[in-house]
């Protein structure tokens, strides 16, 4: 075995590729830029290398900086990790002039599934199912109807040079296709200059599934079930599971299969991953391969019980695979969320800065990859992450802080357990995807398992503004919050100086006031806890070790689990539970009563103005005082994050008044101009 | 006797009415709650005790003699916020619009006596229409008894004040003596003129709201010290900083249970300051990371952000913290950041109350608008009441301590207790650039040179050891333990005994 191995990546597969080869005995060398000094998996390696400045174009994927790296530390092999080099050819080929192991498949097979025409065919080749279509020149609109049949409908008719959506149609008969023909020719040679039109099969209620195989160089391959990745955002995964909810036993056999066939034909030998489109009659096509440990590993890992990274490593070191097709079965079910920082109030623009609080919840101790998730525990958390508090998110790299997983013996459970340990994670100072996460994962196609990969394009169309949660589940928080405000003023009522004898007395009546609705309630507390009853007679049991300034609330209402963000607020808490952001108020009757009269103050209308999207520059204004401005006009440029962001007119009007001008240099929300 | 004391419940019921109902609901229809509610909702329930319920005026003129109101406009008497005891008065605006008599001044002076007497802050409401124009010169002199009261009480007893509508003319003379001012946002404004003779005299035309409400005070004319939504609001949050302060000036700032251990590490402050000298960081963090419970309350949050002031508690007990802000203007002092400290400063050290300083700052602001505006006295200010100051005081220099700034920031030469400075402290003249460019000013044309004698500098003198090693720094120490570190501190200051010479008193460059 290797005694030296070189990760030439950063951040959490960094990490977690070190973790593996810790267990292992091989010692880890970390290559790192400017911007990862401090990082956590330069913290966490044996040795660290700096490869050069901040962009990952001067330094992570610049092949000779890091073969400078490996040969300076004496690694024996390298592992890619995703992304960056993982994929590259000639980085592989380096590699092997220099007698460094690579960590991953043969360079025949990183190209061949490189190229996305290639590929194809290889797979066509391997009997793998793939996109039918044409991919010849269509002559005419009756050639085009006449390939449509060969294909079968629903078809896409869509141009060569296409993109965007342009010069694309969808045909669900001869009239269609006919007519579709013509209009995407049309649109592609106004568009594009370039009418070259082509068929393929429309694949509806499309899923994202993909399998995950693993060869070695003896000729033995197996594949380690799916992973469906349906829920993505702009082709970005963000959760992913395995198994499928969708598949039967016969589709998976079937897709892996084929996959370990598609692999074998390309003489690959490391982990890889097949990915499929899936309709919604479980028909199959490929799409790509994935030449290199793909992001959301960890779920299979946690069904499998088998350490990918590991596997890989010993696949590269020569070793023959030592697991059998039958050896695999898939245990229980696995959840992976990605944490962005990414802000979904702003529809999901990145954010970066210090990380000045983050808090994962505990990660299950017995649980390691490469261990049966169920010997580990009922439940098991993991989180994968390449950051820690205090650390920063720069803008150089991938925004993803962690991927945080469950597993459970049933889908079911793992999401609830997903649904709380997505309530316990503290992560603070930059915007993120916390709450989004916490949406989804309540949301009801996602616990039906009826997704698609357009789930959040039709679920979310107006993007996310936060989740109202139903009656019960607010007053459970009311419950809690009562509690804990109790507790907070009976600790002020300790203070010293006071008049001894005329103490003040903390009540038992309270109203709890949130999302705009009133819970009257009673505290009744004992040692153990709280029984809290409402004016509707209704009541429940209140137990948690909070203590006045714990940002995290464990609850315990009847029996079952609330994990709340709590801050303070004047009269009461901010609470974050399960993607909503409450201002919950907690008085006396009387100081709710006199609550009441206080007027409610309306958000200044900010319709007429323009306000800085988020912290930075003005470089230039283009207009002044008094201009008509259209809509859709370019009003100024906002340098951010060495980005030139221009800001346009919504809507026709006047310009009224100018705050800001060139060098100027403002946060998020400041007023730059006014309209009439 | 039933009768007899049905009469007494009678009049009580008919004083507690104050203006009448009409009028009350007209106050309530404006988002404000009356003398009475107000007062409730400051104190502990059923703790108020009223004063001089009964009392009315005594003026006759302009058939005033037919207009009178039990308790005559204004609430007075005491009660206890979370136990403690402390006295309050609370204009009623039902009555006569809150107007200032004679008798009305006589009732708010009664309460300031006792309490200085007794020892115990003093909260005034204030909701007033002005001087009682009827009463004339009498009004006026009722003003005048309510000031030199301020004036005898100012650093015996806190002393606070919240505007909850007018206060306009001389009434805004005794809020202003008084240690802290809040505001109501949209509901309360004081001016000295208000806008029509404003208009009269220099043809200025101005609202209410922007001559004198809450965002121009704690904005521009930093005459309050906070602003708060609602009336329910800004009671609560008077209620959580008398928390905070000490009953009188003899008295230990007030110690509570608290559930946040002392010795607590925390290992992000290692990555607070940045590696660039010249990015900012947001210096509350420090201040909350290193509070109990991350409890801080703000005073002038809205006004020099280049330096905050607050209290927190360390081991439950206040302490005063003052720091440099590099996220504005680099932190750096001036006119309007120098008065803010320097103020705060004095406030904690009347009251016995520690002094934690933060210190990152590049210097005085440089510039004509700052010299024309004495710089030099207002600057001189915080240096003052620093080394006036008998309270103990610890130091924390994060990164930049430059120049005349490094002395004013409650260094050791200023009779700092414990001084401490992070490894990432810079302790010296000015920048290594600014330094190098005087020092070589003959190499000024060879740009090699300069950089190496930048280099050359930054290696002598940009770290605390220069002065840690001239006893100027007590301790270097590890941003993780800053709250350990400065817990132990103030513990072992807990009987710090110091005073200055006899005088009547100082002469702070005001």
């Amino acid at each position: 075995m290797f005694n030296k191995i070189l990760i030439a990546n950063r951040g959490e597969i960094a990490c977690r590729v070190m973790k593996t080869a810790k267990k292992m005995g091989i010692s880890t060398v970390a290559i790192y830029s400017d911007a990862d000094k401090n990082a956590l998996h330069v913290k966490m390696a044996d040795e660290a290398i700096h490869i050069g400045p901040a962009p990952a174009n001067q330094s992570y994927i610049v092949i000779d900086k890091v073969m400078q790296a490996i040969r300076e530390s004496g690694a024996q092999a390298v592992h890619p990790g995703y992304g960056f080099l993982s994929e590259n050819a000639k980085f592989a080929e380096a590699l092997a002039a220099e007698g460094v192991a690579f960590v991953g498949p043969p360079v025949g097979a990183i190209e061949s599934m490189g190229d996305k025409i290639t590929s194809k065919k290889i797979a066509q080749d391997a009997g793998v199912s793939t996109v039918p279509g044409y991919m010849g020149l269509i002559e005419d609109a009756e050639d085009a109807v006449k390939i449509s049949n060969e294909v079968g409908y629903p078809v896409m008719i869509k141009a060569s040079a296409g993109g965007g959506g342009k010069g694309m149609r969808i045909a669900w008969n001869d009239d269609e296709a006919r007519e579709g023909f013509q209009s995407s020719k049309n649109e592609a040679a106004n568009s594009f200059g370039d009418d070259r039109i082509f068929i393929e099969k429309f694949v509806t209620q499309p899923r994202h599934i993909e399998i995950q195989v693993l060869c070695d160089a003896h000729g033995n391959g197996i594949y380690l079930g799916e992973r469906e990745c349906s829920i993505q955002r702009r082709n970005q995964k963000v959760v992913e599971e395995a198994p499928s909810p969708f598949l039967d036993e016969e589709t998976r056999r079937a897709m892996g299969e084929q996959s370990v066939a598609l692999a074998q034909a390309v003489g690959y030998a490391s982990a890889g991953t097949v990915e499929f489109i899936v309709d919604g009659d479980k028909n199959f096509y490929f799409l790509e391969m994935n030449t290199r440990l793909q992001v959301e590993h960890p779920v299979t890992e946690l069904i499998t019980g088998v350490d990918l990274v590991e596997q890989m490593i010993r696949v590269a070191n020569g070793e023959p695979l030592t697991i059998t097709q039958d050896d695999v079965t898939l245990t229980g079910w696995a959840i992976e969320n990605r944490l962005y920082a990414e802000d979904p109030y702003r529809g999901f623009l990145p954010s970066i800065g210090r990380l000045s609080r983050y808090r994962p919840p505990a990660e299950t101790a017995a649980y390691l990859p490469g261990v049966a998730a169920g010997d580990a525990g009922e439940v098991v958390v993991r989180n994968d992450t390449g950051v820690f508090e205090g650390g920063e998110i720069s803008m150089y790299y991938d925004p993803m802080i962690a991927k945080l997983c469950t597993w459970a013996p049933t889908r079911e459970k793992a999401i609830e357990a997903m649904r709380v340990a997505l309530d316990s994670f503290e992560v603070e100072g930059i915007g993120h995807n916390l709450p989004f996460l916490s949406a989804v994962m309540d949301h009801e196609k996602f616990v039906s398992g009826q997704m698609t990969t357009a789930f959040i394009e039709e679920e979310f169309p107006d993007g996310f503004q936060g989740v109202a949660l139903p009656e019960a589940d607010l007053k459970r928080i009311a419950a809690a919050t009562a509690a804990m405000h109790r507790v907070a003023e009976i600790r002020r009522t300790r203070v010293s100086g006071r008049m001894d004898n005329h103490e003040r007395r903390v009540g038992e009546d309270w109203v709890v006031t949130l999302q705009g609705v009133e819970h009257a309630l009673k505290i009744d507390a004992d040692k153990d806890g709280s029984t809290i009853t409402f004016d509707d007679g209704s009541s429940m049991r209140v137990a948690s070790e909070w203590t006045p300034g714990d940002q995290l609330a464990n609850v315990d209402v009847d029996g079952a689990p609330l994990v709340l963000k709590v801050g303070k607020i004047s009269g009461g808490f901010r609470i974050r539970n399960r993607g909503a952001d409450l201002k919950v108020f907690v008085r006396t009757p009387r100081q709710a009563e006199l609550a009441k009269l206080m007027p409610e103050k309306v958000a200044p209308d900010t319709s007429k103005m323009l306000l800085c999207p988020m912290p930075g520059l003005i470089v230039k204004v283009d207009v002044e005082v008094g201009d008509e401005v259209q809509e859709g006009q370019a009003l100024c440029t906002v340098e951010a994050m060495k980005m030139e962001n221009i800001l346009r007119a919504e809507k026709k009007s006047v310009v009224a008044k100018i705050n800001a001008g060139a060098g100027d240099s403002l946060a998020v929300d400041d007023v730059i101009m006014e309209f009439e | 006797m039933k009768d007899i004391l049905q009469e007494l419940e009678d009049r009580r019921a008919d004083a507690r009415l104050g203006g009448g109902q009409r009028r009350i609901d007209s106050q309530h229809a404006k988002g404000k709650l009356t003398a009475r509610e107000r007062v409730e909702l400051l104190l502990d329930e059923d703790s108020f005790e009223e004063f001089d319920m009964f009392k009315s005026h005594r003026c006759t003129d302009f058939g005033m003699e037919k207009q009178k109101a039990a308790g005559d406009g204004v609430v007075v008497g005491w009660g206890t916020i979370n136990g403690r005891m402390v006295y309050v008065f609370s204009q009623d605006f039902t009555v006569f619009g809150g107007s200032l008599s004679e008798t009305h001044a006589e009732k708010i002076c009664k309460i300031m006596d006792m309490a200085m007497q007794n020892g115990a802050p003093v909260i005034g409401i204030n909701d007033s229409g002005g001087a009682r124009i009827q009463e004339g010169v009498a009004s006026l002199a009722g003003y005048a008894e309510v000031f030199q009261r301020n004036v005898m009480a100012s650093g015996v007893v806190p002393q606070i004040s919240v505007i909850m509508g007018p206060c306009a003319g001389g009434a805004v003379y005794s809020p202003a003596m008084t240690d802290f001012i809040f505001m109501v946002k949209d509901t309360s404004y004081m001016f000295v003129t208000g806008p029509d003779v404003v208009k009269t005299v220099t043809n200025e035309v101005v609202t209410a709201e922007e001559l004198g409400g809450a965002s121009t005070h704690t904005k521009k004319s930093s005459v309050a010290d906070g602003a708060f939504e609602n009336d329910v609001e800004a009671l609560a949050e008077v209620r959580r900083l008398v928390d905070f302060l000490p009953l009188n000036n003899k008295e230990k700032p007030p110690v509570r249970p608290f559930f946040d251990e002392p010795g607590r590490i925390d290992e992000s402050l290692d990555t607070l300051v940045p590696e660039n000298a010249n990015t900012p960081y947001d210096m509350k963090e420090l201040i909350t990371k290193m509070a109990d419970e991350g409890d801080f309350y703000e005073i002038q949050e809205d006004f020099a952000k280049n330096i905050i002031t607050g209290f927190i508690r360390l081991e439950g007990q206040t302490v005063g913290v003052v720091a440099n802000q590099p996220m504005v203007l680099a932190g750096c002092l001036d006119i309007d950041s120098s008065r803010k400290a320097a103020r705060f400063v004095r406030f904690c050290d009347c009251f016995e109350i520690p002094i934690l300083t933060l210190v990152d700052v590049p210097g005085f602001l440089p510039g004509t608008s700052q010299e024309y505006g004495g710089v030099i006295k207002h600057g001189a200010k915080l240096l003052f009441a620093y080394g006036e100051a008998t309270v103990p005081k610890v130091t924390v220099i994060t990164r930049k301590a430059y120049g005349g700034a490094y002395d004013v920031m409650s260094s050791k030469h200023l009779r700092g207790d414990f001084n401490y400075a992070w490894p990432t402290a810079e302790i010296a003249v000015m920048g290594a650039k600014g330094a190098t460019e005087i020092i070589h000013r003959a190499d000024l044309g060879d740009a090699e040179k300069i950089e190496q004698h930048t280099k050359d500098y930054e290696d002598r003198f940009a770290n605390p050891f220069v002065a840690a090693e001239r006893g100027f720094i007590d301790e270097v120490i590890m941003p993780h333990s800053t709250r350990r570190r400065v817990s132990r501190a103030f513990a072992s200051l807990r009987n710090k005994s110091l005073t200055n010479p006899w005088k009547k008193h100082d002469n702070i460059p005001l």
